[in-house]
């Protein structure tokens, strides 16, 4: 859809009301046992495994990928009744120039890659090599890219530029799943990521996502309840509905529930699927695993008793 | 090979595949084994010792699946004359504890809610129905805080409320909706000021009260310093008359609140209510309308509604009300109602059919007044009192369900088109206790939470309560505040030793005569003394006038006789002059109370001469009541702009602001020991705080302050701020005290009128305060005064804004 500058501009945002959502969020539920399981195996199919190193290596990554397809110990999706296809990563998220190692390791699994993008981290090459590594991420065969929106533009109310910027994003991106990473610890302001979000799914986002995980503040509960308003609005507003992508931050078990909880109760079940919700995490993969053994085993669990992703 | 468990596979599929919520029980393991232990059966906790009275047993059962939970005992008169003696000879050596010895056992009952808050909440949410998730972070960790907070103001009440002692023995009676909550704002400051307690906790829900107790008792707290009657309305009407009773402190309904009044008038029974209301939830075109829904479910689905704060009226602005009500639909679809352990649910179960019934009733005469009314369509269980969270729009303004306190899941729509209207509305009720305003206008909040008449005004929040905070409300919502310093002073009093004894130095008093004029002598000119009435010399309505004489029986002058239109006409006036005194600024306030001071100490002769006349002092000491008026004038002239406010250390990242604020229209009843001081003086006190006054001046020598007006009518005193009655008490008094736009009477006669006065407050619940302890001697003006008086001059509202970007 066209720009609606109203609409951004008109954004309000009270940031305490929101921390005191995101508090008592998750005290007004509760996910235990059978359920608790259940939901953990969601919140796996859930995982763009993630490795985005400056040491990543072809094996890093056919490590990773092999992880991906088989992210929980065979023994235990059988305890859980589950069979093994059913339980994959997302995708797979690496930088452009290991793109087709991924590829190559996820071929047949029906798992995409997905491409961090145009100058990630922090987004300020040239614009035109920015598209540039849009298209030859795509043509190598990224099924996802996430890109990052320049922090300035927010920051200096610039939307029509922001706008243009993520727009070209788009049109480069072609068919491919675009993701557009908010960089929210930059933002500055509550109110800004919802303008900043909002702008990006008029510019047609996929996905919007909260951080590139290399920002000190990341994905935070707040934060993920004010893009899951933003989404909101913009489906009531359009009848499309945006993903979510919380990256950065996600460590626990406990913190998945919360963001499951969270995408639930904020856009409704419809949001608690791959399409719509991603998580971006490493090491959130490893814990989740342990929880299951224990409800498998009712012992704690240690992490070496889990393949290393 | 993993060794499993039961495969429970089919489940977790299913949770896979459909992510819902599975039951997500709260033991009640230690509850069970707690009541059981007692044998399901409890006596009274008096004098330290478990008793059984001779009552009658009640039952007391979940309201969410109505399992047995407990028999208990219905408190007898006899009951509770044992618990108020056990409180009398606890009293002494509780008091020679002093602060820091209090202050132990106050933080020790702080750390025991803690260590044992689980089993606190489980019997909470079980006996009331309340959900877990709402005992378990809201209930029992504020009343630990009540309890921290108030140890602290045990420890420096020497030095922070220096003359000052507490009152006795208390009566407390706590209602059913916050058990453990309430009784922890009750019995924390009583404990701490240095009085002792007999506490009934509501019939529903005894239970946690008699853990409470049973804590208590373990961890030393001395017999008798806090004593639990249980029983119904019946335990509780024996308490409030009990003789031996110094106060009574009440949180419960209106209706209720008013029997109190009524029945306590006379007694001297200091009295803090704490009652109903029908809280305005104001949101503006301005605000974040996510944050708004979401204060909403916190405003009036907070405990199934059954929150005597509950922000049960919504007033939204037209321009956002479509968006407002569509966003709000989405989110109640979201909310659970399930059983009280479940620790996945937002509302629980009613506490009893009764109020559930009620409820219901509600509704029906809501549809039948032509309210459409919406509620989600997720499942309700059976079995128990539960309703669905319910909005009403469209009802007329005069329907029940707008006007009246439902104490239940129902939100009431209304919408507004200006802040200026948005203010009307919401003062547009006869409660006064909150309000919640939403915007991200930091002007329009500025501007509205001041001009809406509510104890508690939360801006971007709603709910939010804090033992360093007083909590308490204007008008029919009661009086007096819980927690905070505002808190303390409802269980302390003025210590004997500065207290004046008006008996042993009054004049002789003489009714005035109340038959024909006596005409002058010849060679006078007729001197006719009128009442004042917004800002006009008014002949009295009667018709009739009163000589009055000096002491020896001659007559001195004749003043008119006001009667019932008189008190009308005056009490009008001073409504009409009250918004603008109200809101004019302290600097202009002083500078015509200087000016009063000044115009009357140039003509102190003439003053000095009618006190002479009237009362037959000598010359000295009629100049020296005129002096003492003066510099009486000149104190409250001073305090004008320096009755400061607070900033209160609520454990938020907010500001929490206490602002006083006038009470409004002041009745004054004024004595005859200070026929000149004693009239002047109230009415500084009254004014220099922004109150209006209708002064009733004193009966048996009303001259020197009849002459007064004449120095008020040329001190720039608005028309109306102050209006000025004579004649027979009696005959004006109680339409003062009953009329209900009058906000508060004080009462410096202190005799048998002023019980009738009490009782008659209770119509609106205006607030009373007669100076039977001789707290304030206008002839001898002592430095605690001046807060004394301000205190009672003022109401604190307390306005919490939160931050963040």
């Amino acid at each position: 859809m066209p720009l609606d500058l109203d609409a951004v501009r008109g954004t309000r945002v009270n940031r305490s009301a929101a921390d005191h959502r995101a508090a008592t969020l998750v005290t007004r539920r509760s996910v235990k046992k059978e359920w608790q399981a259940g939901w953990l195996l969601r919140a796996v199919t859930l995982i763009d495994l993630t490795t985005l190193a400056g040491d990543d290596t072809e094996g890093r990554v056919r490590r990773l990928c092999g992880k991906a397809r088989r992210p929980v110990r065979s023994d235990l999706l059988a305890a859980l009744g589950m069979s093994a296809s059913e339980v994959t990563a997302a995708a797979v998220c690496v930088y452009h120039t290991l793109v087709p190692t991924a590829c190559e390791a996820l071929r047949g699994s029906g798992i995409p890659v997905a491409a961090v993008s145009t100058g990630f981290p922090a987004g300020l090459s040239p614009f035109g090599t920015r598209l540039a590594e849009i298209r030859e991420s795509v043509a190598a065969g990224a099924e996802e890219v996430d890109v990052v929106i320049t922090r300035g533009s927010v920051l200096r109310g610039g939307w029509e530029r922001l706008y243009d910027e993520v727009a070209g994003f788009r049109d480069a991106c072609g068919e491919a799943h675009m993701k557009v990473i908010l960089g929210v610890g930059e933002l500055g302001t509550l109110a800004n990521v919802k303008r900043a979000a909002t702008v990006a799914m008029m510019a047609g986002a996929d996905f919007v996502k909260t951080s590139t995980g290399k920002e000190t503040v990341n994905a935070t509960l707040p934060v993920g309840i004010i893009l899951a308003r933003a989404i909101r609005d913009y489906h009531r507003a359009t009848g499309i509905r945006v993903g979510l992508k919380a990256a950065g931050g996600l460590k626990t078990a406990r913190d998945a529930l919360s963001w499951l909880i969270l995408v639930k109760e904020e856009l409704g079940d419809t949001w608690v699927d791959p399409r719509f919700f991603r998580v971006g995490a490493s090491s959130l993969l490893a814990d989740i695993e342990r929880q299951l053994e224990h409800h498998v085993t009712g012992r704690y669990s240690a992490f070496h008793r889990h393949p290393l992703g | 090979m993993t060794p499993t468990r039961d495969a429970p596979g089919a489940l977790v599929r299913e949770a896979f595949a459909n992510p819902d919520y599975g039951p997500a029980p709260e033991s009640d393991d230690f509850a069970n084994e707690w009541l059981q232990g007692g044998n399901r059966t409890f006596g009274h906790f008096v004098g330290g010792r478990w008793t059984g009275g001779k009552g009658p047993p009640h039952q007391t059962r979940c309201p969410a699946d109505g399992r047995l939970l407990a028999t208990f005992r219905h408190g007898t008169a006899e009951d509770i004359d044992r618990a108020v003696a056990a409180a009398h000879a606890a009293l002494p050596a509780w008091q020679e504890l002093g602060g820091h010895g209090r202050a132990r056992h106050l933080y020790r009952l702080a750390r025991q809610l803690q260590k044992r808050s689980r089993l606190f909440s489980v019997v909470e949410s079980l006996d009331n129905g309340k959900p877990v998730r709402e005992s378990r972070d809201l209930d029992i960790p504020l009343a630990a805080r009540h309890f921290y907070h108030h140890a602290g103001w045990a420890q420096l009440l020497a030095g922070e409320f220096p003359g000052y002692e507490p009152v006795g023995v208390v009566g407390q009676i706590i209602p059913w909706n916050f058990p453990l909550l309430m009784l922890a704002w009750k019995v924390a400051p009583a404990l701490a000021a240095g009085n002792t307690v007999v506490l009934k906790p509501a019939e529903y829900t005894p239970l946690t009260a008699l853990l409470f107790a049973e804590v208590a008792d373990e961890t030393g707290l001395p017999p008798g310093v806090l004593n639990v009657v249980t029983g119904d309305g019946e335990t509780g009407a024996a308490l409030v008359r009990h003789p031996d009773i110094a106060k009574v402190a009440f949180t419960g309904s209106t209706e209720v609140g008013r029997e109190i009044r009524r029945a306590t008038a006379g007694t001297g029974k200091h009295l803090s209510l704490e009652l109903g209301g029908k809280s305005p939830f104001v949101v503006f075109e301005s605000a974040d309308l996510d944050a708004a829904v979401e204060g909403v479910v916190d405003g009036v689905w907070f405990n199934q509604g059954q929150v005597c704060c509950a922000g049960s009226r919504l007033l939204v602005q037209e321009s956002v009300e479509e968006e407002m009500h569509d966003r709000l639909r989405a989110r109640m679809e979201r909310i659970r109602v399930g059983h009280p352990l479940d620790k996945a649910i937002d509302m629980g179960s009613l506490v009893d059919r009764v109020q559930m019934d009620r409820v219901r009733g509600y509704l029906e005469a809501g549809k039948a007044d032509g309210a459409a009314v919406w509620q989600p369509s997720g499942p309700v269980p059976e079995g128990g009192f539960f309703l669905p969270p319910t909005l009403c729009t469209g009802a007329p303004v005069s329907s029940s369900i707008v006007t009246e306190e439902i104490f239940g899941p129902v939100l009431v729509s209304l919408t507004f088109r200006t802040p200026a209207e948005a203010v009307a509305l919401a003062n547009d009720t006869r409660y006064g206790l909150a309000a919640s305003i939403w915007t991200e206008d930091l002007s329009l909040a500025l501007e509205v939470a001041p001009a809406i008449k509510a104890g508690t005004v939360w801006v971007n929040c709603t709910n939010l309560f804090d033992a360093a905070s007083g909590f308490g409300g204007y008008r029919e919502s009661g009086f007096g505040r819980e927690g905070g310093r505002e808190g303390m002073w409802e269980y302390l009093k003025p210590g004997a030793g500065d207290r004046v004894h008006p008996d042993a130095t009054a004049r002789p008093t003489r009714d005035p005569v109340t038959g024909s004029p006596t005409p002058p002598p010849p060679d006078r000119i007729d001197r006719t003394r009128k009442l004042w009435i917004g800002g006009r010399q008014k002949r009295p309505d009667g018709g009739y006038s009163l000589t009055v004489t000096d002491p020896d029986g001659t007559p001195v002058a004749e003043v008119p006789r006001g009667n019932r239109k008189d008190v009308r006409n005056a009490v009008e006036a001073a409504a009409g002059a009250r918004a603008k005194w109200g809101t004019a600024n302290g600097h202009l306030r002083a500078q015509i109370l200087y000016f009063m001071a000044e115009n009357l100490a140039v003509r102190t002769g003439e003053f000095v001469e009618a006190l002479v006349r009237s009362t037959g002092t000598d010359a000295a000491g009629a100049r020296a009541e005129v002096e003492v008026a003066v510099q009486t004038l000149f104190t409250f002239a001073a305090w004008a702009d320096k009755h400061d406010g607070r900033v209160h250390s609520t454990p938020f990242r907010n500001v929490t602001f206490a602002m006083n604020e006038a009470v409004g229209t002041v009745a004054i009843r004024c004595a005859d020991r200070a026929p000149l001081a004693g009239v002047a003086g109230p009415i500084a006190a009254a004014l220099s705080q922004g109150n209006v006054a209708v002064v009733v001046l004193p009966q048996r020598f009303p001259v020197p302050a009849l002459d007064l007006v004449q120095v008020m009518e040329t001190s720039d005193i608005p028309p109306g701020a102050v209006n000025i009655l004579s004649g027979i008490h009696r005959e004006v008094i109680p339409t003062l005290a009953a009329h209900d736009d009058v906000d508060q009477v004080w009462d410096f006669a202190a005799d048998d009128l002023s019980g009738d006065a009490e009782r008659l407050s209770a119509g609106n619940l205006k607030r009373v305060w007669v100076d039977r302890e001789g707290a304030i001697d206008w002839l001898a003006p002592s430095g605690r005064d001046g807060e004394l008086l301000l205190r009672k001059g003022t109401r604190v509202k307390n306005i919490w804004v939160p931050y963040g970007v």
